[in-house]
C-alpha cells in the first residue's frame, strides 16, 4: 500500500518538478509581456531533441548540455525580438495565434532536420534504483528534482536580492511606472524569453532520460505546464512551483489508482474545477480592473 | 449601411449558385463543400470571439460531440441520424450551459485556459472510449436520409451545405444589427460600461457561448455525415486552434471575414502539399505573419485600406 502510493508520489515529483520549470517560464514571460507563451513546450521539446543529438555526436556531456539550453535561450530571444515586440499591445487571440505560429514552425523545423523518431538519452549517474520503503526511485528522479530545487532558489535570489531581478519584477507590476524610474523594459521583455526558453529546455534535458523524447511531445508538456502555472496564480512564481509539482503529483495518482488512459486529462479536470471555485487560481490575488 | 450589408449576402449566394457550374472536377467540389462547412462554424464561433470578444480554445471539441453523436447513435442503437444530429446538438448546449458560468466569471487567459481544457477532456473521452468509438482509429459514419432520399453525392451535399452557409450568413448579419447583437459588442468594448446600461454580461455571454457550440455540434454532425468517416483529431486541439485562426486571419467581428477565413485556411493545407515536409513550417510561418503584419485580420484591414465599412 504506502510502497505503491510512494512509487506514485516519487513519479509524480519527478514530472512535477519539469511542469513546475515550464511554468516558471510560463510565468516569467506572461509577468515581462501578458502573453501566454504557447511555445513553451517547444523549447522543452528542443532541449530534449538537442541534449540528444549533441551527446550523440560526440561532445563531452557538460558541454552538449550547455548547448541544448543556450540554443533554446537564443530561440526564445529570436521569437521575442521578430514575433513579440512588433506587436506590443495586440489583443489575447493575436499573441496566443502567433506563440502557436512560433510553435509550429519550431516543431516542423525540428522534424525536418532532426526526424520524428524518438530518442533516449542515458541517465546522469547510473540506472541503479534506490529503494526507499519497498517504493524505488531513479537516479535521474535526483537530478530533476536537485536541479529544480537549485533553480527556484537562484530564482528567488535573483528576484528578490539583484538589482536586474527587481527590475523585472518592477516591470511586471507596472510597466510604465517602471520605465519612468529608468528601467529598460524591453531589455526585460528580452531577458523573459530568454531565461523562460532556458528553463523550459532545462526541464526538456532532465526529464529525457526518464521519459523519452521525440518532436511532438512539447505540445502536451507546455500545455500541461500552463495549467500548472494556471493553477498557481498566472503571475506568482511559487504559484508556479507549487502548482507544476500538484499537477505532476495528481496526475500520477489518478494513473495509479483511478485510470491511466485518463492520464492526460487529469491537469484539465483539476484545472476546470480549480477555476470554477478559485476563478484567479490557487495563490493569484485578487485584482481590480481599472475602467 | 443596411443595404450595404445585404449587397455581400447577395454575392454569397451568387457565388454559390455559379460555383458547382465553374469548378473543374470533384476534387474542387470536395473543397468548395468542405470550405462552405467549415465557414458555418467559423461565423458561429466568430460571433463568441470577434463580437462578444470571449475566447474559445476548445471548439472542436463541440464540433466532436456532434460528429461522434451522428456516428455512435446510429451506429450502436439504430437511431435516425436526424435525430442523433439533434441528440449531439443538446447534449452539447446542455454541456455547454453548465460549465459556461462559472467560465464566464473568467477573463482572457483564465477563459482560454478553461474552455482548452475541456475540449481537451472531451477528445480524450473520446479516443479512450473505444467500444463507442473505435478510439484513436475513428469509425464511419452512416448516410443521411430522410423519407427514404440518401444524401449521397457531392451534388447534392454541395447544394445543402450551400443552403446552410446562405441562411447562416442572413442570420448572422441579422443578429449582430439586433439588440442581442448590440449588447454583445458593447461588453466587447466596456463590461462595466455595458453593465452600467443595463446589459446582464453574464446571461449575454453565456447565451452566445451556448449558440455557437450548438452551431458548431450541428456542423460537426454535418461534416461528419458528409466525410462519412469520424476520427478523435477532429476534436482535438489543433483543430480548435485551426478554427480560432480562420476566425482571426478574415478578420474578427467581421461576418464576410469568416467567410475568407474559412476558405484561405481550408484551401492552405492543399497549396502546402507541395512543401513536402515543410508544411508545418510554412503554416506556422503564415500564422505568425498575418498576425503581425495584419493584427485585424484580412477583410477589416483591406475595408480599412479601401475605406469601406467591413
Amino acid at each position: 500500500m504506502l510502497a505503491q502510493f510512494l512509487q506514485f508520489l516519487f513519479s509524480g515529483i519527478t514530472v512535477g518538478a519539469t511542469y513546475a520549470l515550464a511554468a516558471l517560464g510560463f510565468t516569467l514571460i506572461y509577468n515581462a509581456s501578458n502573453v501566454i507563451n504557447f511555445a513553451q513546450g517547444e523549447f522543452i521539446m528542443l532541449g530534449g531533441m538537442l541534449a540528444v543529438v549533441f551527446t550523440q555526436s560526440g561532445l563531452p556531456l557538460p558541454a552538449a548540455l550547455a548547448l541544448a539550453i543556450v540554443i533554446p535561450a537564443m530561440v526564445g530571444v529570436v521569437i521575442e525580438k521578430l514575433a513579440i515586440e512588433p506587436v506590443k499591445g495586440a489583443e489575447t487571440v493575436t499573441l496566443i495565434i502567433i506563440t502557436i505560429g512560433a510553435s509550429l514552425v519550431i516543431r516542423g523545423l525540428t522534424a525536418v532536420f532532426l526526424g520524428k523518431g524518438t530518442h533516449g538519452l542515458p541517465a546522469f549517474s547510473g540506472e541503479t534504483p534506490i529503494e526507499i520503503l519497498g517504493a524505488t526511485l531513479l537516479p535521474q528522479s535526483l537530478w530533476v528534482l536537485g536541479v529544480t530545487a537549485l533553480v527556484v532558489v537562484a530564482l528567488w535570489y535573483f528576484f528578490n536580492r539583484t538589482l536586474h531581478g527587481k527590475a523585472m519584477l518592477a516591470t511586471s507590476y507596472n510597466r510604465l511606472a517602471a520605465e519612468l524610474v529608468g528601467i529598460n523594459t524591453s531589455w526585460v521583455l528580452f531577458m523573459s524569453f530568454a531565461m523562460s526558453a532556458a528553463l523550459g529546455a532545462l526541464g526538456g534535458i532532465l526529464l529525457t532520460p526518464i521519459t523519452m523524447t521525440s518532436y511532438d511531445v512539447g505540445i502536451m508538456l507546455g500545455l500541461k505546464g500552463f495549467v500548472a502555472a494556471v493553477l498557481g496564480g498566472l503571475g506568482n512564481g511559487l504559484g508556479a512551483v507549487v502548482g507544476g509539482l500538484l499537477v505532476g503529483i495528481l496526475e500520477a495518482m489518478g494513473a495509479g489508482y483511478i485510470s491511466s488512459a485518463y492520464k492526460d486529462a487529469i491537469p484539465f479536470v483539476l484545472i476546470l474545477f480549480i477555476l470554477f471555485f478559485m476563478p484567479r487560481g490557487l495563490f493569484g490575488g485578487k485584482s481590480t480592473d481599472r475602467v | 449601411m443596411q443595404k450595404n450589408v445585404y449587397k455581400g449576402l447577395y454575392l454569397v449566394i451568387a457565388i454559390l449558385l455559379v460555383l458547382p457550374f465553374v469548378l473543374p472536377n470533384s476534387f474542387y467540389l470536395d473543397l468548395a463543400i468542405r470550405m462552405a462547412i467549415n465557414a458555418v462554424i467559423v461565423l458561429g464561433l466568430n460571433l463568441l470571439i470577434g463580437f462578444a470578444g470571449q475566447i474559445s480554445l476548445g471548439h472542436a471539441g463541440f464540433l466532436g460531440i456532434g460528429a461522434y453523436a451522428s456516428a455512435v447513435l446510429p451506429t450502436h442503437f439504430g437511431w435516425h441520424p436526424l435525430l442523433a444530429m439533434a441528440a449531439g446538438a443538446v447534449a452539447t448546449g446542455i454541456l455547454a450551459a453548465l460549465v459556461a458560468r462559472p467560465i464566464f466569471k473568467l477573463k482572457g487567459n483564465y477563459l482560454a485556459m478553461a474552455t482548452l481544457g475541456l475540449g481537451i477532456i472531451i477528445s480524450i473521452a473520446l479516443r479512450n472510449e473505444a467500444q463507442w468509438t473505435g478510439g484513436p482509429d475513428g469509425m464511419p459514419v452512416p448516410a443521411m436520409g430522410l423519407f427514404g432520399f440518401e444524401l449521397s453525392n457531392d451534388k447534392q451535399w454541395y447544394w445543402v451545405v450551400a443552403l446552410l452557409l446562405s441562411v447562416s450568413v442572413w442570420a448572422s448579419l441579422n443578429l449582430i444589427d439586433s439588440p442581442f447583437g448590440r449588447a454583445l459588442r458593447a461588453l466587447h468594448g466596456s463590461e462595466v460600461a455595458s453593465q452600467v446600461v443595463g446589459v446582464d454580461v453574464v446571461r449575454y455571454k453565456v447565451a452566445i457561448f451556448v449558440m455557437s457550440a450548438v452551431f458548431a455540434s450541428l456542423m460537426g454532425s454535418v461534416t461528419a455525415h458528409y466525410v462519412g468517416f469520424v476520427s478523435p483529431n477532429f476534436a482535438d486541439f489543433f483543430h480548435s486552434i485551426e478554427l480560432v485562426t480562420m476566425v482571426v486571419i478574415g478578420g474578427m467581428a467581421s461576418v464576410y471575414g469568416s467567410l475568407v477565413g474559412a476558405v484561405l485556411l481550408t484551401a492552405l493545407p492543399q497549396a502546402l502539399a507541395t512543401f513536402e515536409g515543410w508544411e508545418t513550417v510554412v503554416f506556422g510561418s503564415i500564422l505568425m505573419l498575418s498576425m503581425i503584419f495584419m493584427p485585424k485580420g484580412l477583410v477589416p484591414t483591406l475595408a480599412a485600406k479601401f475605406g469601406k465599412e467591413g
